[in-house]
């Protein structure tokens, strides 16, 4: 529920930036797509850590303890949910053909209102899908969110943990209830999207 | 292998947009690879005044890559490039003009209309100073009013071409480069869009830069020719000179007329 009210100014943010597309930078990105969510849950933990250099780090200058809070939890799903955004939106800008950003270039226009004026408009359903993803992915998150964050209520507490939690306790009527709730809004948004996506002209 | 191509400044050609009695030196060499291996592009020569000239060469000769080059698409291995006084391409001095400073008109093949705009915008976004008026001035001039408020995807190639043409010059550009403009059209298109292509050049009132492989096109269009062959300039000069040494070639102009 807490990652669904982050995860849309995520991907906004995300979808407007370009990353500088190296095969290592590109490796690293989509390192979540192939590991364990355990494993980078794992890693994140280590590096929160106050006893590490980034976890000390925040202690000292923001004083913000990173593991098993909300803050950590953030940071780990952006982490976690990056290849779900920069894919859709890479595969994107390389289907507009070369000439498109040439044809712009020659015309006077820098790169940077380039991307905006023609890049952008002729991309709207990878970003659309893209944006789709990265939520899909990020409301869906269970293994990441309980390695770092734990299962702390009012803190850590996401929705999916929570149904696991209720689910243990044998609380199937109350998981039920956040099952579906889940279910609706994760449809009624999804839904929202593609509609949006098929009104959109194809160029 | 040095290629001088010069011809007479039309006095009377006045024009609402272009510049007008202008010089482009080119003398470049790049390694290219092309369907047949790596072949060396040097080419060395001088174009002055207000000239259309066609680059005429079979695929894989280079003239897409020296377009690109004059054009600063593509960055070339050794040479220099200066247009006017200004140098926009030495590789000793290390000079090497963005794209967007060369001010140049370049039409892609596939004509590069942007989807998302309509013919109108298109036309108003290659402007650097907003002027409506001009917009319907060169939509009057290459008959595409009718289509203003329409998106590239719908338009035929003779309609885009059109399009593109209005396009390149509403940036009011220093040299025009068309790459095979009329390469994917057919008859009767073609005949009418050459005529588009020389008012074009005729507004422009500057160099035009042509590139084809069809002999017909370089006599309808233009009075001096370069041939390129496997990165080398062959031939240059006035059409009717280069061509009437080759006997297929005359053959085939024969028959066109």
């Amino acid at each position: 529920m807490i990652l669904f009210i982050i995860g849309l100014p995520i991907a906004y943010t995300l979808a407007y930036r370009r990353f500088p597309l190296k095969a290592v930078v590109e490796a690293l990105i989509s390192m979540p797509m192939v590991l364990p969510p355990t494993v980078l849950g794992f890693y994140m933990l280590v590096a929160y850590s106050p006893q590490n250099g980034f976890g000390r780090f925040m202690a000292e200058h923001f004083n913000t303890r990173l593991a098993f809070s909300f803050e950590g939890i953030l940071i780990a799903s952006i982490l976690f949910s990056l290849p779900f955004m920069i894919q859709p939106l890479q595969n994107g800008l390389t289907a507009i053909p070369q000439s498109f950003r040439e044809a712009s270039y020659t015309l006077g226009k820098s790169e940077f209102s380039t991307f905006i004026h023609v890049l952008i408009p002729n991309m709207v359903p990878s970003i659309i899908t893209a944006v789709a993803m990265t939520f899909a992915h990020c409301i869906g998150e269970f293994g990441v969110v309980i390695m770092v964050g734990g299962n702390m209520p009012g803190e850590t507490r996401v929705a999916s943990i929570a149904i696991y939690d209720e689910v243990q306790a044998m609380n199937f009527h109350v998981a039920n209830q956040y099952s579906f709730i889940l279910f609706i809004i994760s449809l009624a948004i999804l839904t929202l999207v593609y509609g949006i996506k098929k009104r959109t002209p194809n160029p | 292998m040095e290629s001088k191509t010069t011809i007479m400044n039309d006095a009377n050609l006045t024009s609402p947009l272009g510049v007008g009695g202008n010089s482009l030196f080119i003398s470049i060499q790049h390694s290219m690879l092309t369907s047949e291996g790596r072949t060396n592009l040097e080419v060395s020569t001088e174009i002055d005044g207000k000239e259309l000239l066609c680059l005429f060469g079979h695929s894989g000769a280079g003239k897409t890559t020296l377009l690109r080059i004059i054009a600063g698409l593509t960055k070339p291995d050794k040479g220099r490039i200066v247009f006017n006084n200004t140098v926009w391409f030495d590789s000793e001095q290390k000079i090497n003009v963005k794209p967007q400073e060369r001010n140049v008109g370049y039409m892609f093949q596939d004509f590069a209309l942007f989807p998302n705009m309509t013919v109108a915008k298109n036309i108003s976004f290659a402007q650097k100073v907003k002027n409506d008026d001009e917009v319907n001035k060169l939509m009057d001039l290459f008959d595409i009013e009718a289509l203003k408020n329409q998106h590239p995807g719908k338009l035929s190639g003779g309609q885009k071409q059109r399009v593109a043409l209005a396009r390149a010059l509403a940036a009011k550009p220093s040299v025009l480069l068309l790459d095979e403009p009329l390469s994917s059209l057919d008859g009767d298109m073609r005949a009418s869009l050459q005529l588009e292509i020389l008012k074009a050049h005729e507004i422009l009132n500057s160099i035009t830069l042509l590139v084809t492989h069809d002999i017909p096109e370089v006599f309808q269009l233009s009075s001096s020719v370069i041939v390129l062959k496997n990165g080398t300039v062959i031939k240059s000069g006035k059409a009717e000179n280069v061509f009437t040494s080759k006997p297929t070639a005359c053959n085939h102009i024969m028959e066109y007329l």
